[in-house]
């Protein structure tokens, strides 16, 4: 008990700093069991932050929308448009003007959805099924008519674009080597990760990929969560734009124009998801627009959103976290380290079930046990589980948060809902 | 008999005006990218009227309307149910797998076959029922979440245990469940056209879960109009505070939306396992989505869905005609689908309010009248 | 001395109705200005108008000696009006502060919130004004009472010289009422003007230096509070003789209908109603009176079987319902009229003849078993209309296309038609004219004389005293008092109902 309270009175960063801290050592610990250490490799965080980035910028596409107060499911067809037309930018323009015409693709498709929700009052999950629709008939219509014919000679065709020019990468000077006006800085992560010390160099290694070798649009996408942060609860803009999404009748009553800022939010969250469909188009796949390369990650987005509770740092844990199975899917070839994960997840349910003991939180301690017992009973009797486990992750991660954490989440309170100027 | 007329002709004007609109931006399309509207629309009714090309429509139409039907269920009391698309690969998955397996008379054999179908649909979408009443989860997300698992896990998972071995044996195995037996497949419906027509050419067979799909359609109409269970479904749908202090208990109707919902999505993939005797290691996905558009274009009525369902699988069907002769690009044909969708949102959206402002013009117009 | 507000001639019209016709006003600067009419009398549209929520079809409008036309608020809070809503314009997740200085932020470069600046200027306007508020407190976590004084604090904010009060006592406790008492006088003191827009007669009285009263659109009278008696203020608005709902001769039998035991309901870890006890016969209407927000509408969800019990029972006719679903209860003969007819009453998209069936689809002449029968609900629907006076052009008219009292009527309707043993009538004529307010009450009346048992809740008092036989007062949740309307008056029911007097031996 006096454990829990004086954890209650931790500063939030030193709270998860702590709460981070745990989850590395458990992943140590855990890994040696199955003789793998890729779990904590640092080529595992740099590439659970490739798979992150787009997710994290399709959920802060969706802070956007949602803290305007509309649910944009038609992340996931802004995102097409977002990978097409930053393919097409980049082959025709150069890599940042792609991403710039991606993020503007992005962008239309975040215009229909207003001009449907906010101008004519559509139900905003149904336009955002209208978008899902239309973005993939958009993006192979433009296929057909671009990429299979003035780029057929190069590897274009109705699915898939040549190969398209990327932005650079960069490394962080000093933590982790990188140039800084052409002097090579030592790389200080990468002198402990090698040193082999227990824990120290796990987590060395996790920062150290998380620092290292990375796109300017990660550079980017990782900036922009503590300005949208910023943007939403500093600035005058933000608290317009929340107001929209919490009580819009008492902003209009203040003289606020409600539906700019709607329009803004819908149209920034539409560019941002595009913006992410740039990145998989420019940095994934070895570089190539391909169609279904999104792979639902729009969608993944929203959950990211949900997972972190409507705040740009939640759904930036959330976008890493749903990263980290499809990073480890990659470069996990004997399948140990999916194994490793089963007991993993058996321990953050365990560690779910004390939560909900300490409550008194008689149905969720049960629940948890169960899903924790399936979990570690999976782990004990399969050697190596089937590659569709890792798949799956980050679904089965979103129920199980949503299962057991709904109640806390704080979602705008009038998200969703249809708003008409002059009916308060 | 004239205010029925006039909104006979409200209701209509509203998809007649997105099909116009999404006819006429798609010719810009056209038109910008140097083909010939006309010429591609001409070739798409011409070749619609071969009977052969009617029977793939119909074909196409099937798991399209019963998807449709299976979206409006939840659409009626107001739930969105994005999981049909996970419910119905799943269901087929296993009731292919379940009629490769068992061996029983032609007629119940098939009726275990549907049986099956639909309640491995009813329970997987009953989960997402569960979840929003026992936990409160918006059954938008957990549906999203659901259709996740079966797609990227479930499937894989299933169609890797049940594979099927190559025919003449060897190492070589073709993905896909085994054959189903004579005796669990739907005959096809192509006798019963060539009483009225002609023969049928090209080995096109008109699938017989359309009588099935019939069924649902006729069996939706009457269960949300005539019966009980409509009523407070409806009503569930209108206003679930209203509904509840009316009797209607709000947790169980969304039980049983969510499962019927997903009971006919079940049945959404027995076209296709019909038609081929397994269930094939590509299936066709997105039927699910589809039918998400099929419902809201037919506003989430049986003959709606119809209509819908029909017009959505002309596009499809005519999509292969224009490439054949040239006149445009096939891909255009998506783009005029989620035109429509678009529109007749926004088109439903704006004649609902011309018609609720006339009501309340009509109605205070009553009173006054009265007082005066 | 230029007056702050003048009013010449405004008009409003709406498909129908004439909301405004011809108002004349006039408010001298420095004053407290009550405006007082009856719902539907007008007030909210000319209070809108002059807000600038919306426009006049005709008349003038001039704000310290300058004409103006207001397009949207924001032309107000300009000329120095503000305005606090009846229902609070406040976001639950939002701090004291965000909520006051939205719409007119301090910013520094670059859009960034002054929050040093803003923080230290509404410290400043909370002080000289006497009302105390943490500005880095979230809403959600104020009363009631705090969260007015939020709302007055972001008018002035504003420099508002101006302030629009929208019936600010409806939603407050007695003792808030005095708070806000005192600071509408400090307010006074240092020079502002207020509209105060009331229709409780005492505290218009007490707290206005002239009262304008409103009825049927048009401004009616303007009198000083010293030449009027409340009497002579109620006339005034209702324009005739007051109309009373005496219940003429007691009904009552001994037959119990229902028998409510230590009835308790809890949200989250506090009751909201605890150990009710009530008795309710054949042919008694028992008063419910209370301050809303005592636990009345609980104790209804409580018996209509919307909300579980912590603990106690329910008994009809001698079977206990403690358990039973909503169905069963409304099957056995439980009729209701909730307290919000748009949130609990009716399906406002569908049809008037769906209407009349909600919460008796189970039974005939609606259904027959598994199926709907179309033609019994309309029938039934078109005998409500005749009988209950509903007007409508048809039955076939959504029922929001109905004017509200006309709603409430079709809800009595469907619930008398129904022939309930017991009734549960939650605020039966609350927002709505007059004409459909007897008619209610003439219902609610033969009803009892064929030996309808009715729980009526009620913040009219005297609907209460009119139509009760028995009058029980809820206080936090209890029952505090059971009196006789016979000899009981509004006032000392008023007492009860603050806990100002206390009865013995009453729990």
């Amino acid at each position: 008990m006096i454990a829990v309270n004086s954890l209650k009175n931790m500063p939030v960063w030193a709270r998860w700093a702590l709460y981070a801290f745990i989850g590395v050592v458990v992943l140590n610990v855990v890994q040696g069991f199955d003789d793998t250490t890729l779990l904590t490799a640092e080529g595992t965080t740099r590439s659970m932050l490739r798979w992150g980035v787009p997710i994290l910028l399709a959920g802060l596409g969706g802070l956007f929308a949602e803290r305007a107060g509309v649910v944009n499911i038609g992340l996931e067809g802004m995102m097409v448009l977002g990978t097409w037309f930053g393919a097409w930018g980049a082959l025709t323009y150069g890599a940042w003007w792609g991403l710039l015409i991606g993020a503007l693709g992005g962008a239309m498709g975040g215009l229909l959805h207003a001009v449907a929700t906010v101008q004519f009052g559509v139900d905003h999950v149904i336009s955002g099924v209208a978008i899902n629709i239309l973005g993939p008939g958009i993006t192979r219509f433009l296929s057909s008519e671009i990429f299979a014919v003035k780029y057929k000679d190069s590897g274009g065709s109705i699915t898939q674009s040549p190969r398209v020019p990327t932005v650079g990468r960069m490394t962080f000077p000093f933590l982790a080597g990188g140039d800084l006006g052409g002097w090579k800085t030592p790389d200080i992560l990468g002198w402990f990760s090698k040193k082999d010390w227990f824990v120290i160099s796990d987590i060395t290694a996790i920062l150290r990929g998380l620092v290292s070798d990375m796109s300017w649009v990660t550079v980017i996408a990782l900036a922009l969560v503590p300005f949208s942060a910023w943007l939403l609860w500093r600035t005058r803009f933000g608290l317009r734009m929340r107001i929209s999404g919490e009580r819009p009748e008492a902003g209009e009553a203040q003289g606020i124009n409600i539906y700019f800022y709607k329009y803004v939010g819908v149209i920034v969250s539409g560019a941002l998801a595009g913006l992410g469909g740039a990145f998989i188009a420019s940095q994934e796949l070895s570089g190539v627009y391909k169609e279904g390369s999104t792979g639902g990650r729009g969608f993944i987005g929203l959950a990211a959103l949900i997972f972190g509770n409507w705040r740009p740092m939640g759904i930036f844990g959330g976008a890493m976290l749903f990263g980290y199975p499809f990073a480890l899917k990659l470069q996990d070839l004997n399948g140990k380290a999916s194994h490793s994960l089963l007991l993993v997840t058996a321990i953050a349910l365990f560690a779910v079930m004390l939560w909900a003991l300490l409550r008194r939180n008689t149905n969720d301690t049960v629940l948890a046990a169960v899903f924790g017992g399936a979990a570690l009973a999976w782990y004990l009797l399969v050697e190596t589980p089937p590659t569709w486990w890792a798949a799956i992750l980050p679904y089965v991660i979103v129920l199980i948060v949503l299962i057991f954490f709904t109640k806390r989440l704080r979602p705008p309170a009038a998200d969703g809902q249809i708003y008409r100027k002059g009916e308060a | 008999m004239r205010p029925f007329l006039r909104r006979v002709a409200l209701g209509a004007a509203a998809p007649a005006m997105a099909l116009v609109f999404a006819v006429v931006a798609s010719s810009i399309v056209l038109l910008v990218a140097g083909s010939n509207p006309f010429r591609a629309y001409g070739d798409m009714l011409n070749h619609a009227s071969k009977l052969e090309t009617m029977i793939d429509i119909l074909n196409r139409a099937t798991p399209l309307f019963i998807s449709g039907i299976a979206a409006a269920i939840g659409f009626r009391m107001n739930l969105f149910n994005i999981g049909v698309e996970g419910q119905y690969l799943l269901a087929a998955l296993v009731a292919a797998e379940v009629g490769s397996v068992i061996h029983l008379p032609a007629p119940i054999h098939l009726t275990v076959i549907f049986l099956v179908a639909m309640t491995v649909g009813a329970g997987y979408g009953g989960i997402a029922g569960v979840l929003k009443v026992s936990r409160g989860i918006s059954e938008v997300i957990s549906t999203i979440m659901l259709n996740a698992v079966v797609v990227s896990g479930l499937l894989v998972a299933g169609l890797k245990l049940w594979q099927a071995p190559a025919p003449g044996g060897g190492n070589v195995t073709r993905l896909g469940t085994a054959e189903i037996p004579k005796s669990g497949r739907i005959p096809n419906l192509n006798k019963i056209v060539e009483i009225f027509t002609r023969d049928i050419g090209r080995d096109r067979k008109l699938t017989g879960v359309l009588v099935v799909a019939i069924m649902v359609g006729v069996g939706f109409h009457v269960l949300l109009n005539r019966s009980r269970f409509g009523f407070d479904l409806r009503a569930s749908g209108a206003n679930p505070f209203a509904a509840r202090a009316g009797g209607v208990s709000p947790k169980r109707m969304v039980l049983m939306a969510m499962a019927l919902s997903g009971a006919v999505a079940g049945l959404v993939g027995m076209t296709e396992v019909m038609q081929g005797g397994v269930f094939p290691s590509n299936p066709i996905q997105g039927l699910g989505f589809a039918g998400i558009a099929v419902a809201l274009l037919g506003r989430n009525s049986a003959i709606g869905a119809a209509v819908a369902a029909l017009m959505f699988a002309f596009l499809d069907i005519s999509s292969g005609i224009l490439q054949s002769t040239g006149s445009a690009s096939r891909e255009i044909i998506q783009i005029m689908q989620g035109l429509i969708i678009l529109a007749a949102v926004v088109a439903y959206q704006v004649t609902q309010r011309v018609r609720d402002r006339e009501e309340a013009r009509a109605a205070s117009a009553a009173l006054s009248g009265a007082t005066a | 001395m230029a007056r702050a507000i003048e009013l010449v001639g405004i008009t409003k019209r709406f498909p129908g109705v004439v909301a405004n016709d011809r108002v004349d006003l006039a408010v001298e600067e420095g004053e407290i200005h009550a405006i007082c009419g009856e719902n539907g009398a007008g007030k909210s549209t000319l209070m809108k108008i002059l807000y600038g929520m919306q426009s006049p079809d005709d008349g003038v409008m001039k704000v310290f000696g300058n004409e103006v036309h207001f397009a949207k608020p924001t032309d107000a809070i300009n000329m120095g009006i503000g305005m606090v809503h009846q229902h609070f314009m406040l976001a639950e997740n939002l701090t004291v502060l965000e909520s006051v200085i939205l719409g007119a932020e301090p910013t520094l470069r670059g859009g960034r919130i002054d929050f040093d600046k803003a923080k230290a200027h509404v410290r400043e306007v909370g002080q000289a004004y006497g009302l105390d508020v943490n500005p880095d407190e979230l809403i959600e976590t104020l009363e009631v009472g705090e969260r007015q004084r939020v709302e007055i604090i972001k008018v002035l904010y504003r420099g508002a010289k101006i302030l629009i009060l929208d019936e600010p006592t409806a939603v407050l406790v007695p003792q808030e009422v005095e708070a806000l008492f005192r600071n509408i006088r400090e307010l006074k003191a240092s020079g502002s003007t207020i509209l105060f827009i009331d229709h409780k007669l005492d505290e218009v009285l007490a707290i206005a230096d002239t009262i304008t009263v409103l009825r049927q659109g048009r401004s009616v009278a303007t009198v000083k509070p010293a030449d009027v008696t409340a009497h002579d203020l109620a006339e005034l608005m209702v324009g005739s003789e007051l109309p009373t709902p005496n219940t003429t001769e007691s009904t009552v039998t001994d037959v119990v209908v229902m028998q409510i035991k230590d009835l308790t309901v809890d949200e989250g870890d506090r009751s909201v109603v605890s150990e009710v006890n009530l008795t309710v016969h054949r042919g008694e209407v028992v008063g419910v009176a209370g301050v809303e927000g005592n636990g009345q509408a609980e104790l209804v969800d409580a018996i209509i079987g919307t909300r579980q019990l912590a603990s106690g029972s329910i008994e009809m006719l001698g079977i206990d319902i403690t358990h039973s679903s909503v169905r069963h209860r409304r099957e056995n003969g439980i009729g209701y009229i909730p307290q919000d007819r748009q949130r609990e009453g009716l399906l406002l998209s569908a049809p008037l003849w769906e209407n009349a069936a909600l919460g008796h689809q189970t039974q005939k002449p609606f259904s027959n078993g598994f199926w709907m029968d179309r033609e019994g609900m309309r029938d039934a629907t078109e005998q409500i209309r005749t009988a209950f006076d509903v007007r409508t052009p048809t039955i076939d008219v959504a029922a929001h296309a109905l004017s509200g009292g006309n709603q409430q009527k079709l809800i009595v309707g469907r619930e008398m038609s129904a022939n309930p043993t017991m009734l549960i009538a939650s605020h039966p004529t609350r927002g709505i004219d007059v004409g459909a307010q007897a008619a209610v009450w003439d219902q609610l009346r033969a009803a009892r004389a064929a030996g309808l048992a009715t729980l009526l809740i009620s913040a009219d008092l005297d609907e209460l005293i009119g139509l009760a036989d028995t009058i029980v007062v809820m206080l936090r949740g209890r029952l505090v008092a059971t009196l006789d309307p016979a000899t009981v008056t509004p006032r000392d029911l008023g007492a009860y109902m603050t806990g100002a007097t206390q009865q013995a031996g009453a729990a």
